[in-house]
């Protein structure tokens, strides 16, 4: 009998014939922290009575939510990650570097590979065939010391893609009607697995955002194919080494399909304070704005700032709207100054923030005041997600960002491209 | 046997409402940490809960962010079990690996404050206030063997290994 994609690879590394509805133990190929859920991992794999990683596994450690450090508190637990990192041989992504789901993205993850992380947009690498899903803390540090932990293996739910998005509508507006559909646990426990002619056209960036979000409607993962988008993509990486073509089965099962034709989508956006609470961007005009954020591991990356470079060029954003951009990664900065975006977006009026995580998870570098609304191209717009439970956040593309910050107001891309 | 009054919480609760990311400098001080517990959605919350208290809840709770410190600031303020209609994928294991009982049962019959016995071994929850009895459906065994060592640490500890 066929498989799923989430089948295949949990089959490969637990070493049998895992189907959905299955407990397998399987071999992890990389396990990563960040530095809010980190210190926590580290203290478990001590109490756990381990004292080095499993040889079989990689591992890496990102310091990207609090970037540079804003207290004493958590620069002491960035101290004691980087202490970690040092004396295991471990891979340290410091301050600076970005966002971890970026840098795996960039770096580490391969078609095919099982990665766990403690962070729950690790989902994200499923861009790129990966089974990634977020733990906990101590299921990160139990698979830190043994390198292999336990999963259920999951239903898949087939999204199938056809045709191609009108010019303003991009993966982010998809991924967002998406969760609209099924909503916020629509697809708790399950693999979301995104198949079609449209996936053809779709470029790593835009599979990872897409991917990045499957959490958002409760799945384990979100999974692409690996094909030939994914080869060029390593490759131009240095990493083609890294390429194995990765597909479902022709007779796989699953769950359910859902159709959704690109051509029909709209600009998107999901209104406070849930992820599914969706409508469409012109249905939201004359919503003032007083803050934009570009960035994270959803839509940070260099056709995110392409995008909002090109509709902010030459031209002034509202002077009530700030507009903060944090590029996903060192590599995202460095290419987007070398492009002119960087150029473009200073004088358009906005502010630079290091590479990181910024203002999403509401710790600093952006935090809203009582009443203030925010337009984020992140993926959470939980009441109090960014610092302030008295404050609403609108999540859309980074081309409705940055048709906002140019009006002041919530605003469908199509008006100003 | 466990006993404690009912907390009672709707839908979609995230874990941005249980432990905000705001408090995330205090991470590495749990006991600082647990006094914000549910503040965004309850302020009273923290200063009300009593050892053996439960929360209970509507669909999707705890939905969002990975981080195990929801989980265990509910458990470091005392809550001895949550009830829910449903639970997001990445808690329920958190709660579980820490040893906190999620009891998966329809929770629209129990009001807030009413008087709760539940019985983890039997599976049953009495609603004490208003003469209710309640199930809750059955957890992968794998969940039920961690739970039953008190956590995922104390798991391995003994087992050295995961054991199907």
């Amino acid at each position: 009998m066929g498989k799923t994609l989430a089948e295949k690879i949990l089959s490969a590394k637990s070493g049998g014939e895992a189907k959905a509805g299955d407990i397998v133990i399987a071999k992890v190929d990389l396990v990563f922290v960040q530095d809010t859920t980190g210190p926590l991992a580290v203290r478990q794999f001590h109490s756990a009575g381990f004292n080095h990683p499993a040889n079989s596994v990689k591992v890496a450690f990102f310091l990207d939510h609090a970037a540079p450090s804003p207290g004493y508190e958590l620069s002491n637990d960035h101290m004691l990650l980087r202490d970690f990192a040092q004396k295991t041989g471990s891979l340290l992504y410091d301050v600076g570097e970005g966002v971890c789901h970026q840098i795996v993205a960039e770096s580490l993850a391969k078609p095919g590979d099982l990665i766990v992380g403690a962070d729950s947009h690790t989902v994200t690498a499923g861009g790129l065939g990966a089974f990634a899903s977020g733990m906990g803390s101590t299921d990160i540090a139990i698979t830190l010391g043994l390198g292999k932990t336990w999963f259920r293996v999951p239903e898949s739910i087939k999204v199938s893609l056809s045709g191609r998005s009108p010019d303003g509508v991009y993966a982010k507006d998809l991924i967002l009607h998406l969760i609209g559909q099924i909503g916020a646990d629509g697809a708790t426990y399950k693999a979301l697995e995104f198949s079609g002619d449209a996936i053809n056209n779709m470029s790593i960036p835009e599979r990872l955002t897409v991917a990045n979000m499957a959490v958002e409607a409760g799945a384990k993962v979100g999974l692409f194919p690996a094909d030939e988008v994914t080869r060029d993509y390593l490759s131009i990486q240095g990493r083609k080494s890294h390429y194995q073509p990765l597909f479902p089965d022709e007779d796989a099962i699953y769950e359910q399909t859902i159709d959704i034709s690109l051509a029909e989508l709209q600009p998107t956006v999901a209104k406070p304070h849930a992820v599914d609470n969706i409508a469409l961007a012109r249905e939201l005009k004359g919503t003032k704005v007083q803050q934009v954020f570009i960035g994270t591991c959803t839509n940070g990356r260099l056709d995110d700032l392409a995008v909002a470079a090109r509709i902010l060029k030459g031209k002034k954003i509202q002077p009530e709207t700030r507009l903060v951009i944090a590029p996903a990664s060192r590599g995202v900065l460095i290419a987007a100054i070398e492009a002119g975006y960087i150029q473009t977006l200073l004088e358009a009026g906005a502010i630079i923030l290091p590479p990181g995580c910024g203002p999403c998870l509401g710790l600093h570098q952006g935090v809203l005041g009582a009443g203030e609304t925010c337009l984020s191209t992140a993926n959470r717009n939980f009441r109090g997600r960014m610092g302030n439970p008295e404050a609403l956040i609108y999540l859309g593309s980074p081309a409705t960002a940055a048709a906002t910050a140019l009006n002041g107001e919530i605003t469908d891309p199509r008006e100003v491209i | 046997m466990l006993t404690g009054r009912a907390f009672k919480f709707g839908d979609n609760m995230s874990t941005d409402h249980i432990i905000p990311g705001r408090f995330a400098h205090l991470r590495s001080n749990l006991v600082e940490l647990a006094k914000h517990v549910m503040e965004d959605i309850d302020p009273t919350f923290a200063a009300k809960v009593k050892p053996g208290d439960f929360i209970v809840a509507g669909t999707n709770f705890g939905l969002g962010s990975s981080r195990e410190h929801a989980p265990l600031v509910i458990k470091t303020a005392g809550v001895s079990a949550i009830l829910a209609k449903s639970v997001a994928r990445i808690f329920f294991r958190n709660a579980i690996n820490l040893g906190l009982p999620v009891l998966l049962c329809e929770t629209d019959s129990i009001n807030d404050g009413d008087e709760l016995k539940i019985d983890l071994k039997a599976g049953t929850i009495w609603d004490m206030t208003n003469g209710n009895r309640l199930r809750f459906s059955q957890i992968p065994e794998i969940m039920l063997h961690i739970l039953d060592e008190g956590g995922l640490l104390p798991y391995i500890q003994k087992h050295g290994d995961f054991k199907l």
